[in-house]
């Protein structure tokens, strides 16, 4: 009787990823295993595609190559492109089926999902794909017309949600005021940060923008990117000033990444 | 074009460091923007300086640990920097001392580098004022002695670079003696970065001590909230909770090698008075 192997799926813009985003994942990464159920094995940092069109998203090959350098010394975490290869934007419940078959289909292989080849061999069950959200995403499904039902439910049924917010109980108001997600109450984890850390991806632009010092905040490596680069810029926030977010522009319009911001 | 000569500035941050985290380094990047964005300073150099184990607070590990976990922590800087002198010190050592002993070391390296025989002669004035402030506060010359000390010398000006709760501690009965508050704000100056729930501009309007020297008070609002504590590290250590992203990765190793932080370490100092209530005890006001 083994514990279920388990993998988190994170998608935003990660634009740029910041020590916040790794700490989702360490704390999540917690979380889990004290249940008792569950073996955290791999986490997945997916970027959104270009064409979310959100405003100052910087390109997806940046985004990509910042969180790989990121998370190069994680041991657990890895960045995957697919979604932001896609040719228009994918909505989150397709970019967990395809990582959850990508998971269930391979020859489980330390390569592929950086553990020890018997972390999933060790176990009778079957691994599962939750993804990794802030409080924030609960308030969208409440968005009309932002989500499809039947993707909620999917999302919540058949993936689950591992949740990390702060001490308030905004997360918890959210499950309580949605029929959909107060039945799947059981599937969604709700992760405590005690402390207040608000350094968002929004705020250290808004300092790269001024000049001012984002050390410490995300990892070095990442910071000589950016100004390498030279990414994050008055001129380069004006990106998709004017367009509308692709989740908007449709019609019965699938779901929203990770509100990141 | 205005090219007013600007003044150099050496931040110093007193502190346990137990550990040293990412948001002790954050307060040195954000006070030095601050200063530098007001267009009179030049922040030249920070130093963390980690009290010594005669502090004895509750949970304070070795200082030669601490001493080297920060260092471990400013590595990659290009400008902060440790000093473990204060660590070494068998008893616990006032904060305004510790600022003494780094004025002192800047003043001497002043001197150092000087060639110029004149100059030499009044700088050997200005190392005179630093040492005789103790002389003139006795006689009441406080006012001037602080003066003195701000505009004699051409060399970089030392401030003590703390949270808003340091701040906030001047109103601790007992732990801090009014003439050392004195000297700190007067002498000195200090960079407070504000903790959001802390209103400092109204500590300081209602402090008859701090207010005369509001003006060698710099605040730094930091907009965006930062609490990650090395209390809050500690705790999730002993309960075996990730900390990695909240300090430095090689700081990180040397307490896993070590397993510094348990519920055992956490107990150091348990019921023992902390050192500057010991030694202030009895001076009230």
């Amino acid at each position: 009787m083994g514990r279920i192997p388990l993998v988190l799926l994170a998608c935003g813009s990660f634009n740029p990823i910041t020590n916040q985003h790794m700490r989702l994942f360490e704390l999540a990464r917690d979380h889990m295993h004290h249940t008792g159920r569950f073996q955290v094995v791999g986490g997945i940092v997916s970027p959104v595609s270009d064409s979310y069109g959100k405003r100052g998203l910087a390109p997806a090959q940046h985004r990509v190559a910042m969180a790989r350098l990121a998370l190069h010394g994680s041991g657990w975490v890895t960045v995957d492109d697919w979604e932001s290869r896609q040719p228009d934007w994918t909505e989150t419940v397709v970019t967990l089926r395809h990582h959850l078959q990508k998971l269930l289909g391979q020859q489980p292989s330390a390569a592929d999902l950086q553990m020890p080849h018997s972390s999933l061999e060790g176990s009778s069950e079957p691994p599962q794909l939750k993804l990794l959200c802030g409080a924030d995403f609960l308030d969208t499904f409440r968005v009309p017309g932002l989500w499809r039902a039947e993707h909620v439910e999917e999302l919540v049924g058949r993936f689950g949600l591992v949740c990390v917010s702060r001490g308030d109980l905004q997360a918890d108001r959210a499950v309580h005021e949605s029929d959909t997600l107060f039945r799947h109450r059981h599937n969604i984890f709700l992760v405590r940060e005690w402390v207040r850390n608000e350094t968002s991806a929004t705020e250290i632009r808004r300092a790269l923008r001024r000049g001012l010092s984002v050390k410490y905040l995300l990892p070095d490596a990442v910071i000589d990117y950016v100004r390498e680069h030279q990414l994050y810029t008055w001129q380069s926030e004006q990106r998709n000033k004017d367009a509308v977010l692709r989740p908007l522009g449709q019609q019965g319009a699938p779901s929203e990444p990770l509100n990141d911001s | 074009m205005d090219c007013a000569k600007k003044t150099k500035l050496v931040l110093l941050s007193c502190g346990s460091f137990n550990p040293v985290t990412n948001m002790h380094l954050r307060m040195f990047e954000l006070a030095r923007d601050h200063l530098e964005d007001t267009g009179h300073y030049e922040v030249v150099k920070g130093i963390i300086s980690p009290v010594g184990d005669g502090y004895k607070k509750k949970g304070l590990i070795e200082a030669c640990h601490r001493v080297e976990m920060a260092k471990l922590a400013v590595e990659s800087s290009s400008w902060i920097e440790v000093d473990s002198w204060e660590g070494r010190q068998a008893d616990w050592q006032e904060t305004n001392k510790v600022l003494r002993h780094h004025w002192e070391e800047l003043l001497s390296r002043e001197q150092g580098t000087d060639v110029v025989g004149t100059v030499k002669a009044g700088r050997k004035r200005k190392r005179i004022d630093a040492v005789s402030i103790s002389n003139k506060r006795k006689h009441g010359k406080m006012e001037v002695a602080h003066k003195g000390l701000m505009h004699k010398t051409d060399g970089p000006h030392l401030m003590l670079l703390c949270g808003a709760d340091v701040l906030e501690s001047f109103g601790v009965p007992g732990l801090w003696k009014n003439e050392d508050i004195e000297e700190i704000v007067g002498s000195y100056g200090l960079v407070c970065i504000t903790r959001s729930s802390f209103d400092v501009d109204a500590f300081i309007q209602g402090s008859d001590l701090l207010w005369p020297h509001r003006h060698n008070i710099h605040v730094v609002r930091e907009w965006v909230a930062n609490d990650v504590s090395a209390t809050h590290v500690r705790r999730a250590l002993r309960r075996g909770h990730s900390v990695r992203y909240l300090l430095p990765d090689p700081v990180l190793s040397y307490i896993q090698e070590r397993r510094l932080y348990t519920a055992e370490s956490e107990q150091t100092n348990a019921g023992v008075v902390l050192a500057p209530l010991q030694k202030h005890a009895g001076n009230h006001g």
